[in-house]
């Protein structure tokens, strides 16, 4: 898609600029003059707040690590010294967790738009393949920084985590203890996770400026589905996008303030602020809220190598959205059987989220056994027949057509004359 | 059986339904019986000063609760990542520099090595943390007979209990973070008889709200045992809200400052917000109202 | 958008400007946490506290060396020759002027408090070493009296002065100095 205008640098320095590093101009076609469907609602603001928390998260990740010592001896008492005596070090250290929190939740919302309006669906499928692979590089990345504080949970959740991958066959012990760098989960694992810690993000922004590459090759998805067909279909993204990602962007903020600054503890687990210890296990050990559909998974199943398989299938089956549904139709707006079933598919995943905070026991692991069925029953299952099979709704011609049908009457057919407004 | 179910379905009426029925699998009835462990009461929760979005410590409760560790808790728990320094800061105790200086001073601080190689004793300073009352674990353990008294610097974060569905959702807007305290405040005044036909692990006390009903700690306080000269009752109910207070801070030193700065930063993002929808509004208004 | 070519601001660039401002403002705010968590901490600066130092061990003509803010302090117990050496020289020839007097606290002649930084490139200077009765320093050949001060080689400034105050005859502290103006 070409942009309405291209950028005409106006001062000699920019025009000599411009012939040795075009910057400017791949920014202004990029974010300022590029062509964004003009009916995009406010689920579209998350791709924004997911650019932003992961600067947040890189800001504030960098000055704690100013001041965190990764040693066992010495862990979790520089991330009290961190809140006790650095200058603002409890207002970063608590922005970097519950950063981390919303980071997930905004990722979250943000595959949920993706599988409401078939954003994953042709010509997509690249785009949504890096998201797959982005969403990876952040469960792996969180699960590491959450080690780095050296608290009860910290050490089992590695523990646990790493043990997981003895159950591949053959292979499965020497990888755990090259994993380790040991014999248990200990100093060398800690030095390694920070280490990777510091890494993982600045891949996870390279991946992401590949999404947004693929992302600009084709195009925004819009909620009806419907290609743009004329410019009448789409505006400028600046100023129009971008200030409504702002707008959204500080309603975010005002949500992660009020945990930052009133309930900063409150997704945590209070074990964690217990000191490692090796020789003591907690009573449940439980991950962060964020991987607990995923532990609901694992643990529903009775074969340890079936559960590890289930726990990276659930991640990985997602890679395949594009293929496993068949229909020719992208919005679920337009799809109402679909849409049916992928609320309940939203509804197992919470509900699977809350089994996996409560004790493997009696009803609580039937309960996840019949939602991980629905899990994988929905996208093996489901989502192929109800492309060949559901009937869907007549689709808008263009996307201006529904913008007019949905808004004020056509009547005004002429824009007043300029100053009139205001 | 596709067809039959194609039919209108409201949005919001239809994902109510699934999200209760995700629940109710979840919650209702089926909390298993664990036969190894009964689950202890949940505290009854404490009104606390520092409680809230304008909450803020009680200086004067914070004396009292220090006072209660020195004479009482110190003799078994250590506060190893505080500094007698820490009192004096603001926020807390706040005591004065000299106070601060003078507490220090009654402590002894091993030190060294010296020119010849040894270790020494000196009167602490206030850069100083709080010295252990057993040189390690071990030596704890010897000297209680197996139990380990946990440091108290983070016990009020390192303590909860779980309040389940849907406190954990209401706690969240009531901005509900004084789990620990209330836990303190409850196993301090938690010791009772326990109920007829109960065996207590040897060397164990039962105490209600203790997991697994069975304490390895003796009952630490009794009305009186702590002089209060301000006033204020000296019960076991009160002496349980100052520590537990004290012990909050202690955990938590920067309190005041978070909600102060919290109060200032939402003010500030809800103006901002508020500026920014008004700008997009007035950004639309062309696209929306006269679409061409 | 239709340009606006109205020549008062409008309402709507009332809007924009306060949000640009409120935006630019928050900005600025956030830099401040991140600026000064780079500050000493609470712990390194109390870490950096005063130090006392009893003088009454350190004999006459000795020189010993304490650590403040991790930076070695030079205590110098002066003898009569010491003191006499020091205030007879021409002052104001100096590369760095300055009176004995100035060097030391009134009423306390023979104590001399400097901190043991050589002002060239930041080597220890030696005690009791080089022609002036005071300090050389090995690295490139500075040499000091017995007031700190640079007589010969490659350092342009005289030994600093810690802050520092007598709490006794026989005690001072290193770090604080209440009673001087200078």
């Amino acid at each position: 898609m070409s942009g309405h205008s291209t950028y005409q640098p106006q001062s000699p320095f920019m025009q000599w600029m411009e012939r040795r590093l075009p910057i400017a101009s791949l920014v202004y076609s990029s974010f300022i003059a590029y062509p964004t469907p003009r009916n995009l609602n406010y689920w579209w603001t998350f791709g924004g707040i997911l650019s932003f928390m992961l600067g947040v998260q890189i800001v504030t990740g960098i000055v704690l690590a100013m001041h965190y010592t990764p040693h066992v001896d010495y862990a979790f008492n520089s991330v009290e010294g961190i809140m006790r005596d650095v200058n603002y070090g409890w207002l970063l250290r608590y922005l970097h967790a519950n950063g981390a929190s919303f980071f997930f939740l905004a990722v979250y919302v943000h595959m949920a738009r993706g599988m409401y309006y078939g954003s994953y669906k042709e010509p997509r499928e690249v785009l949504w393949i890096l998201g797959v692979i982005l969403f990876l590089l952040m469960v792996a990345t969180g699960f590491m920084g959450y080690v780095l504080p050296w608290g009860q949970m910290s050490f089992w959740a590695a523990t646990v985590i790493t043990n997981l991958f003895s159950a591949i066959p053959g292979v499965g012990d020497p990888i755990v203890t090259w994993l380790w760098g040991g014999f248990a989960v200990g100093n060398p694992t800690l030095n390694r996770f920070y280490s990777l810690h510091y890494l993982l993000p600045f891949v996870i922004a390279g991946v992401v400026v590949l999404h947004i590459w693929a992302l600009h090759m084709v195009g925004q998805n819009n909620p009806t589905g419907v290609d743009p067909k004329t410019e009448k279909d789409t505006v400028a993204f600046t100023p129009y996008a971008t200030v409504k990602d702002a707008f959204f962007v500080g309603l975010f903020c005002i949500v992660f303030a009020w945990f930052v600054f009133y309930i900063p503890n409150y997704l945590g687990h209070s074990d964690n602020y217990i000191m490692a210890n090796p020789g003591q296990t907690p009573t449940h050990i439980v991950p962060e809220w964020y991987y607990l559909p995923f532990y609901a998974i694992l643990r529903a199943i009775p074969n340890k190598l079936l559960g590890v398989t289930a726990l990276g299938a659930a991640i990985v089956v997602l890679a395949f959205l594009p293929w496993l549904d068949t229909s020719r139709v992208r919005s679920a707006n337009y799809r109402p059987l679909y849409r049916q079933f992928l609320l309940i598919f939203f509804a197992a995943v919470i509900g699977l989220g809350y089994l996996g905070s409560q004790p493997p026991e009696g009803g609580y692991v039937i309960a996840a056994r019949i939602l991980t069925a629905y899990y994988f029953a929905y996208f093996f299952i489901i989502l192929p027949l109800l492309g060949l099979f559901e009937k869907t709704k007549p689709l808008p011609n263009s996307i201006s057509e529904s913008v007019l049908r949905h808004g004020v009457a056509a009547g005004a057919s002429a824009p007043p004359p300029s100053g009139a407004r205001g | 059986m596709n067809r039959a179910m194609n039919r209108k379905t409201n949005s919001p009426r239809s994902f109510i339904v699934a999200v209760t029925l995700a629940a109710s699998l979840s919650g209702l009835g089926l909390r298993p019986g664990l036969a190894q462990e009964a689950e202890p009461a949940a505290p009854p929760r404490q009104h606390w000063s520092f409680a809230g979005p304008f909450g803020t410590y009680d200086q004067a409760q914070l004396q009292r609760g220090f006072k209660i560790y020195k004479e009482v808790c110190s003799t078994c728990h250590s506060l190893k990542l505080i500094a007698f320094r820490n009192l004096a800061d603001p926020g807390g105790p706040s005591f004065s520099e000299a106070q601060a200086a003078t507490i220090a001073a009654g402590y002894q601080i091993t030190d060294g090595p010296n020119d010849q190689g040894q270790m020494f004793q000196r009167p602490g300073r206030v850069a100083d943390t709080f010295p252990p009352p057993f040189p390690n674990d071990n030596a704890a353990r010897a000297a209680l007979g197996g139990g380990l008294p946990p440091d108290m610097s983070v016990l009020a974060k390192a303590r909860s209990y779980e309040a389940g569905f849907p406190w954990f959702i209401v706690d969240a807007f009531r901005m509900y973070q004084e789990d620990g305290p209330d836990y303190i405040h409850a196993i301090l005044n938690g010791y009772a008889n326990p109920p007829a036909g109960t065996t207590l692990a040897a060397g164990t006390q039962y105490n209600i709200y203790f997991p697994g009903n069975a304490i390895a700690m003796p009952k630490p306080l009794s009305d009186g045992q702590v002089e209060y000269t301000d006033g204020t009752p000296a019960t076991v109910d009160q002496y349980g809200r100052d520590v537990a207070a004290f012990l909050m801070w202690a955990a938590e030193p920067t309190l005041n400052a978070r909600k102060q700065l919290g109060f200032q930063v939402m003010i500030f993002l809800i103006v901002f917000t508020g500026l920014l929808y008004f700008t997009k509004k007035r950004v639309w208004h062309a696209v929306l109202h006269d679409p061409e | 958008m239709t340009a606006i070519s109205s020549a008062e601001p409008t309402r709507r660039d009332f809007l924009y400007i306060a949000t640009a401002t409120v935006g630019a403002v928050s900005a600025a705010a956030t830099l401040v946490p991140l600026i000064g968590q780079m500050n000493p901490d609470a712990s390194t600066i109390a870490a950096g506290a005063p130090v006392d130092v009893d003088l009454s061990p350190i004999q006459s003509g000795q020189i010993i060396k304490v650590f403040w803010r991790s930076k070695p302090i030079f205590i110098f117990n002066r003898t009569a020759n010491d003191i006499k050496l020091a205030q007879d020289v021409d002052w104001q020839s100096l590369r760095d002027p300055a009176p004995d007097s100035a060097r030391i606290k009134s009423g306390h002649e023979q104590w001399l408090v400097v901190i043991g930084i050589c002002t060239h490139l930041g080597c220890i200077p030696l005690p009791h070493q080089g022609n002036y009765d005071g300090w050389f320093c090995p690295c490139h050949g500075s040499q000091y009296d017995s007031a700190g001060r640079i007589r010969q080689g490659p350092a342009p400034l005289n030994l600093y002065l810690p802050p520092y105050q007598f709490i006794s005859d026989t005690k001072i502290r290193i770090g604080e100095d209440k009673t001087s103006q200078a």
